[in-house]
């Protein structure tokens, strides 16, 4: 029978076709954890009695989220990291390196079939690259750590179809806050969400992982993107095995589809205090803007920052603009690019590769009353670490836009 | 574990792991007894200090949203809540609680009979709930899920049997 991505990459592993609702036991080719879930892990780990890593070149660790340490404590749990990493010889990216969904693509930990457990929400982000990729807490992940293998219920799939060409001032991640706006905060609960349509398949990768990044946000397990010469160009030098050309089936059965007309679509905010509280951009307009924040998971990217290099190019920011690239990489082809140095001249403070101020933990926690404009993928009440702020999911050209008026605007 | 009765704290839609435990307090310590504070601390602020032992978490749709941190059921656990009755839970939430000895409970009916202070009793077995001299029902946790809580968690699961449940060749499902 025909199959969804998530069934084919799942029949895979197991031999034969999955079916929905099935529990089923899938072996781990990547298995991730970052400074703010780590530390439980190692925990539990030790709590089970493991004393042994199933295998370390597929056990990775980040420090991304407090990056690097603003307190003592946050560094006591680092060096838990750094101790556990040596001791089992595991993989860590340490300070300076990046965030978690960006590394791991970079340096080819993913790639198309694959499945991917991360002690982090987002880790659905690895989708982009048709890889069966899904967050998981810290008790799963000293599972996973210990056996190389998990659980998991084979989910529906939700299917967004994406036709016809966006609009100039339009991004990837208007699209997804507008599917987030129409399904709801949990409206794929439990299923994979699958990306299809011609202008999913003219996105970049940096485009792509901006989608499945958010998947979560509308409850979804994994967001999943069929691979193809795109995935190729940007995983080819990067994995150590052939690169799969990964698509559904023709006739494959999905629980639903949200069709998305492309060319109707217009820049969007996700308003306080839900993600899916979406409204256009042109209805919230004039709103004075205390703070804006370009980078994360969701779009840290060269292509994000360099749509905000373009508008701010030669002006000067009237809205505080923090800027942090997802990884060195990105910050290093961002400098070469002169990105970096109209972003700087512009009055953005930009700041070392990681999480930043997402997480509320540090580098920019906003004050109370603040009006904050933020490229990330979640505006809960507290989320950026001040309970009375208000938080305005965007795209990076809308924030751009945003910061140099100091006001809410529509982009050009 | 399988009969539960406490008292009603009721809560609304999409109580996010932000409202149950901060991000800037877990990135610092893992010392449950110091987050533990906090607990519900966005939703609720004086939470932590008005809950029993054995208290029961009512709310609405979506409970423990957002992030993956196991530290919002940890929390919830350790401030002596004995479960969540819950319309419905976000997926990571739902296994990290099973895997911290958390039961949850998905019973869309509870949640417009009951008020804080209620008291409610809960048979895991059964997939019962009685409240206010009414029965509700719910459909039974997996085999595999109740046989990890019965065992106290994921950590004492593995330590008591040196495996995983599903790594078993004759698992109950």
């Amino acid at each position: 029978m025909a199959m969804t991505l998530a069934e084919k990459i799942i029949s895979r592993k197991i031999g034969r076709q999955p079916s929905p609702g099935e529990i089923v036991v899938l072996p781990i080719d990547a298995a991730m954890a970052q400074d703010g879930t780590a530390p439980l892990m190692i925990r539990s780990f030790e709590g089970m009695g493991a004393n042994k890593v199933w295998d370390g070149s597929r056990a990775i660790f980040v420090i991304d989220h407090i990056s690097p340490s603003s307190n003592e404590g946050t560094s006591a749990l680092h060096k838990m990291m750094r101790d556990f990493a040596r001791k089992f010889g595991i993989t860590l990216y340490d300070v300076g390196e990046g965030i978690c969904h960006q590394l791991l693509p970079e340096k080819g930990h993913i790639y198309p079939g694959g499945v991917v457990v991360g002690a982090d929400s987002h880790t659905c982000t690895h989708g982009a690259f048709a890889a069966f990729s899904t967050g998981i807490g810290s008790t799963d992940m000293a599972a996973v750590f210990a056996s190389g293998k998990l659980w998991f219920k084979v989910p529906e799939t939700l299917r967004i179809n994406i036709s016809g060409e966006m609009p100039k001032n339009v991004m990837s991640k208007d699209a997804i806050l507008y599917a987030i706006g129409e399904v709801g905060a949990d409206g794929a609960t439990y299923m994979s969400v699958e990306f299809t349509g011609d202008a999913v398949k003219a996105m970049s990768v940096d485009s792509r992982m901006a989608m499945t990044n958010m998947a979560v946000e509308m409850g979804g397990k994994t967001g999943l993107i069929a691979s193809d010469n795109v995935t190729r160009q940007f995983l080819e030098g990067r994995i150590k095995v052939p690169f799969l050309e990964m698509s559904a089936d023709p006739g494959a059965h999905y629980s639903d589809t949200l069709e998305v007309e492309a060319g109707k679509l217009e820049p969007m905010l996700s308003c306080p205090h839900q993600v899916d509280n979406v409204k256009a951009v042109s209805e919230v307009e004039g709103l004075q803007v205390d703070q804006v924040f370009i980078g994360s998971c969701t779009n840290g990217r060269l292509e994000d920052l360099e749509v905000a290099a373009r508008v701010l190019r030669g002006k000067e920011v009237k809205a505080r603009t923090i800027v942090m690239p997802a990884s060195r990489e990105t910050y290093l082809a961002a400098l070469k690019k002169g990105i970096i140095e109209d972003l700087v001249r512009s009055g953005c403070a930009v700041g070392v590769p990681g999480c930043g101020p997402c997480v509320g933990g540090h580098h920019g926690v906003p004050s109370p009353g603040d009006v904050v404009v933020s490229t990330t993928n979640r505006n809960f009440k507290g989320r950026m670490g001040c309970s009375d702020s208000s938080i305005y999911l965007a795209s990076p050209l809308t924030a751009a836009y945003c910061a140099l008026n100091g006001k809410i605007t529509v982009p050009e | 574990m399988d009969e539960l009765k406490g008292k009603v704290w009721k809560f609304g839609d999409d109580i996010s792991t932000d409202l149950i435990i901060p991000g800037k307090y877990k990135f610092k310590t893992i010392d449950l007894d110091e987050l533990s504070k906090h607990a519900m601390e966005g939703a609720d602020p004086q939470f932590a200090s008005k809950v029993s032992k054995g208290d029961i978490i009512v709310a609405g749709e979506n409970f423990g949203c957002g992030s993956s941190r196991e530290q919002a059921p940890l929390v919830i656990k350790h401030a002596g809540v004995s479960a969540v009755v819950a319309k419905s839970f976000a997926r990571i939430f739902y296994r990290n609680s099973f895997n911290v000895g958390l039961p949850l409970v998905e019973c869309p009916e509870l949640y417009d009979n009951v008020d804080t202070g209620d008291v409610v009793e809960i048979k895991l077995s059964e997939g019962k709930i009685t409240a206010k001299g009414k029965t509700f029902y719910f459909k039974p946790i997996p085999g595999f899920l109740m046989t990890i809580l019965q065992d106290g968690g994921l950590v004492e699961h593995f330590k008591k049997r040196g495996s995983f449940i599903w790594e078993e060749p004759t698992r109950s499902q």
